[in-house]
């Protein structure tokens, strides 16, 4: 099946500085897919590549099969939300739904019933009539993405729509979206810099750092495989413990650090792994502490030394030697500082990072 | 950046090629527009632009570009040519006549009387006005005290009153106090008068400020003159410059305040400019007229290229006074 | 200043007994010094100076300011002068071209120097640099660009055009068209710096989603962004409208308000009648009708403007 959309060899530059990279990217039929990344990594400016917004320095991009790296935005095929909405103030969300559509010379009855179509998978029908500044946030931000809507188009671009809502509102409409998007079935890519709205959201996340793609995966991959060490301690938290020190492949794999030693049988190596300084990371989910810790094949001797308490669990900061590791621990333990605490790990869960290059290992 | 595009440590990029879908591999292969989308730098769109623009700009030019080419012929070139073509013979005479020699009524020494009054005015109205208006905006935003937002807004509704209501009160006031037609007389005049937009200036400025500033210097005893001179003058410095640039330029240019307040031996000099050239005896000497009028706009010129960005600032502060 | 003010006001609800009146006077006298020349300026000057002008307007004052109160006598004589109607019908055109050409003109300026092209500084640079000259400068210099003899007639007529006519500054009937060029040449640029200000203010986003939505440019600044600048545009109009009824330096010196009476305007008219024609009731009733165009147009903006701001 042809991908929904490709990218291939797109770099961009504003005058000499190159924002993206020589990046490829294929995104299937009806995929969900994630540009996650810090601030300033490109996600937005790659979104603007796609959408026709940006002239693009090298490269090609493709939406449905043609090659649009010359097409005006409004002739690819997408429809687009913003952050801070762009709804045109003095028009009626009714107004704001019907303008592209109107200068776009289509008959009258077709563009009602686009609106109304629209109005009505996004419960905007009471609001047709009213003005961009008399609506709450969230429901501007259903009126952007009604504007998107109305366009009949196979591929949705979103550039942070919530970043602008309360965390209440953005869970809502983060559920709304993720309906829409099993309701119509089409392709769309949302740009965001929150982890969790990438994993509850993404068929796949792009995670992005200096404009390039650091990994391209399902969530879970993402979660379970980051291919380098950004990816691992940019995806969870608190972020993934990280121990510097070595790792030797003779006989038996193991790795050791100052004070410890991790055997590493049970961990499913690259095909690329070989001695040498390595990081070994563990995530604080991961990481067992108290009774539960004794079933683990890793234990550590430890002491309590921060607690913070978020209702359904708790996370401890626990001193290990000069080591500080992170641990999370179900319900709410009752736990003290420097009162003595047992770590436990199983090494399967463990991730192993070249020191030199930060791969996976 | 470089280490990131290197094969190895991106998995996209091995996967991506080897993932390539042979839709793919024919796209590339039919290749199609790729890269930046060619653009015509003589597109429609461009022509149109800075066609305009060009067009607009010698329509600007035009007028400066006649003071300077009508002041450097002599007067039967004029008689003869075109007041566009540039001078066939450069001759300075006009300018020595304008500034040295040209007659308002009995005076015939030119215009550099003008300048030296307007120069006699300018400074000092500048001076105090700016002075003034700092410290009163510096009162307004740090030491709020009861009424002063009330006399704020009536000094900002001032701004809009016509001078000519006004007028008439002023030489009152100031022949009471025995300064009308005298030097000082003018200086309260143009205090007076740009007080509303100056203060304005400094008020925002001053609220801008961090406030913990102000309160620290309190804390350590530091009265009113003392934050004024030793904390807010010397954070001031670019505000201070657009606030001359306002003022100098705004009381360069004034002409109804210098015919109504002064007498002719300290008329400005944009009052002696239009008796030049208005006077009705004797005959038109265009070339010293031209050049006169480019001697009294260059001062206000020197300071708008000098200062670009500022001026702008200056005017749009300004604007939102209105 | 927050919490001054916070002091203030607990000083006036719950005052210690003895010590709070002196003490409230007391409080912050420097500041209170300091700003009296402001104080002074704003009730003596534009307050009383403005109620005076407006009270003697009613008297039947000459040579000097006299209080025999004569109702609307000055009123009456004012609009029955034939000078004056036509000040005030030179205003009414000047106001109206200048305000619609000023605002068009700067607008259109603004946007295509919005258009992220080359040179920008440098046509900004010239588009204002009218507005740093005197208006007896410009008012010359375009006496002298429009004198039939020697300027532009003149020039286009040595082209081969030997009846092209263009004499604004000899012809009354459209005299003040010679200013309104004038006017226009030194005031279009602020607009266009006040307008390009509020163009770049226009959040991006509008723009893209006005691309994605297909809308050609021209259709977006007209039903997108021009209602988005509504307030730069009342801006503009206040700052345009008060300019227009001061507008005095520029005709003394292009035009000395001929041919005849062809180009007198109301400020023209004030001045004259106050310190020329020592007619002082005159003047201060033209200059009350002045003061009364500008309050028609100055109060509802600033109703508009700060009665919104209390809203939110
Ligand atoms: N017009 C421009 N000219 C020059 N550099 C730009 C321009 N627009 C963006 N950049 C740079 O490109 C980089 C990527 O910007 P981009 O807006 O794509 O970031 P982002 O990933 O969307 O970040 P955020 O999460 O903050 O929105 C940034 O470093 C930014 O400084
Ligand atoms: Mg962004």
């Amino acid at each position: 099946m042809q991908p929904s959309i490709a990218i291939r060899d797109l770099t961009l530059a504003f005058g000499a500085v190159e924002v993206l990279h020589d990046l490829n990217l294929e995104v299937g039929q009806g995929e969900f897919l994630v540009l996650l990344g810090s601030s300033g990594c490109g996600k937005s400016t790659l979104l603007n590549c796609i959408a026709g917004l940006l002239d693009i320095t090298d490269g090609q991009i493709f939406i449905q099969g043609k090659n649009v790296t010359w097409e005006e935005p409004s002739r690819r095929g997408i429809g687009m939300v913003f952050q801070s909405y762009a709804l045109y103030p003095q028009m009626t969300v009714e107004g704001n739904l019907s303008f592209g559509l109107k200068n776009a010379g289509l008959p009258r009855a077709e563009i009602a019933a686009r609106v109304a179509r629209a109005a009505r998978i996004l419960q905007i029908e009471p609001l047709l009539k009213r003005k961009p500044a008399a609506l709450s946030g969230g429901q501007r931000q259903r009126v952007a993405i009604g504007r998107a809507l109305v366009r009949d188009v196979d591929v949705f671009l979103f550039d942070e729509p919530l970043s602008n809502l309360d965390a209440k509102l953005r869970a809502d409409l983060r559920v709304e979206i993720k309906q829409l998007h099993q309701q119509l079935e089409n392709t769309m890519i949302y740009v965001t810099h929150d982890q969790v709205e990438a994993m509850t959201l993404a068929d796949r996340i792009a995670i992005m750092k200096g404009g390039s793609i650091m990994q391209l995966g399902s969530p879970k991959e993402i979660y379970n495989r980051p291919a380098n060490r950004y990816v691992a301690e940019f995806i969870g938290s608190p972020t993934m413990n990280m121990i510097e020190g070595n790792l030797d492949m003779q006989i038996t794999p193991s790795f050791s650090a100052e004070g410890m030693s991790v055997p590493l049988q049970t961990y499913a190596f690259g095909s690329d792994a070989a001695s040498g300084p390595a990081v070994f990371g563990i995530r604080p989910e991961h990481v067992e502490a108290g009774e539960g810790a004794e079933a683990m094949p890793v234990r550590l001797d430890a002491a309590v030394d921060l607690v913070e308490p978020l209702g359904s669990d708790t996370l401890v900061r626990a001193r290990a030697g000069d080591r500080n590791l992170w641990a999370r621990m179900p319900g709410q333990p009752d736990l003290r500082p420097r009162q003595p605490l047992r770590l436990g790990f199983d090494p399967a869960r463990a991730h192993l990072f070249r020191l030199s290059d930060d791969t996976r290992l | 950046m470089g280490k990131l595009r290197d094969p190895d440590c991106n998995p996209l990029q091995a996967r991506a090629e080897t993932v390539l879908t042979d839709y793919a591999a024919r796209a590339q292969a039919a290749s199609g527009p790729r890269g930046r989308k060619p653009r015509r730098r003589l597109s429609g769109r461009n022509i149109m632009i800075y066609g305009t623009l060009f067009v607009v700009s010698v329509y600007y030019l035009l007028p400066l570009w006649v003071m300077v080419v009508t002041s450097l012929k002599g007067m039967p070139e004029i008689r003869l040519g075109n007041i566009f073509a540039p001078p066939v013979e450069i001759t300075f005479e006009p300018w020595v006549k304008a500034w040295a020699e040209a007659c308002t009524g009995l005076n015939c020494d030119g215009l550099s009387r003008g300048f030296w009054n307007s120069v006699r005015i300018t400074v000092p109205s500048a001076l105090v006005s700016i002075f003034i208006a700092s410290v009163n905006g510096y009162a307004l935003a740090n030491w709020r005290f009861r009424g002063g937002e009330a006399f704020f807004t009536i000094l900002i509704f001032g701004a809009f009153i016509p001078y000519q209501v006004m007028l008439y009160p002023m030489v009152i006031l100031l022949r009471e106090a025995g300064l009308y037609g005298s030097l000082t007389g003018l200086i309260v005049v143009h205090t007076v008068f740009g007080m509303p937009i100056v203060t304005l200036l400094f008020r925002n400025y001053f609220t801008s400020l961090p406030e913990e500033l102000f309160k620290a210097a309190r804390v350590d005893g530091a009265g009113f003159w003392g934050i004024y001179f030793r904390v807010m003058l010397p954070m001031s410095l670019p505000i201070f410059t657009v606030a001359m640039i306002i003022q100098i330029t705004g009381i360069w240019n004034d002409f109804l305040f210098g015919t109504v307040f002064t007498r002719p031996n300290l008329y400005p000099m944009t009052v002696q400019l239009n008796n030049i050239v208005n006077s009705v005896q004797g005959v038109k000497e265009y070339n010293v007229n031209m050049a006169a009028t480019l001697l009294t706009g260059l001062v206000p010129l020197a300071i708008y290229f000098a200062s670009g960005k500022l001026f702008v600032r200056g005017i749009a502060a300004g604007a939102v006074k209105g | 200043m927050r919490a001054e003010a916070a002091a203030t006001g607990r000083g006036a609800t719950s005052p210690p007994p003895s010590a709070a009146p002196p003490r409230r006077l007391l409080r912050n006298l420097t500041a209170k010094i300091a700003a009296i020349p402001m104080v002074l300026t704003a009730l003596v000057v534009f307050l009383g100076g403005t109620v005076w002008t407006v009270v003697y307007s009613f008297t039947s004052s000459r040579m000097l300011p006299r209080a025999e109160f004569v109702g609307l006598e000055q009123y009456d004589r004012l609009w029955s002068t034939r000078r004056w109607v036509i000040s005030i019908e030179n205003l009414a055109i000047y106001g109206l071209c200048s305000l619609v050409f000023s605002l068009v003109i700067g607008f259109v300026l603004a946007a295509l120097l919005d258009q992220k092209i080359r040179y920008e500084n440098a046509f900004r640079t010239i588009l204002l640099y009218p507005f740093a000259l005197s208006f007896i400068v410009t008012g010359l210099v375009w006496q002298w660009i429009l004198d039939p003899e020697f300027g532009l007639q003149s020039i286009i007529r040595g082209l081969g055009f030997e009846n092209f006519t263009f004499d604004p500054l000899y012809n009354p009937d459209i005299a003040i068209f010679g200013i309104l060029i004038a006017g226009l040449w030194q005031g279009t640029g602020l607009i266009m710096i006040l307008m390009l200000a509020g163009l770049r203010g226009i959040d991006g986003e509008i723009w893209k989603a006005s691309r994605v939505d297909g809308i050609p440019a021209w259709k977006t600044y007209l039903f997108i962004i021009v209602p988005m600048m509504r307030p730069v545009f009342i801006t503009a109009l206040v700052l345009i409208t008060s300019g227009i009824v001061k507008l005095y330096d520029l005709v003394v010196a292009q035009t000395g308000g001929g041919p005849g009476i062809a180009t007198e305007v109301p400020a023209k008219y004030v001045y004259d009648y106050m310190f020329g024609g020592q007619n002082l009731g005159q003047g201060f009733a033209a200059s009350t009708m002045m003061l009364l165009a500008v309050a028609i147009v100055v109060i509802p903006w600033a109703m508009l403007e700060f009665g919104g701001k209390r809203r939110g």
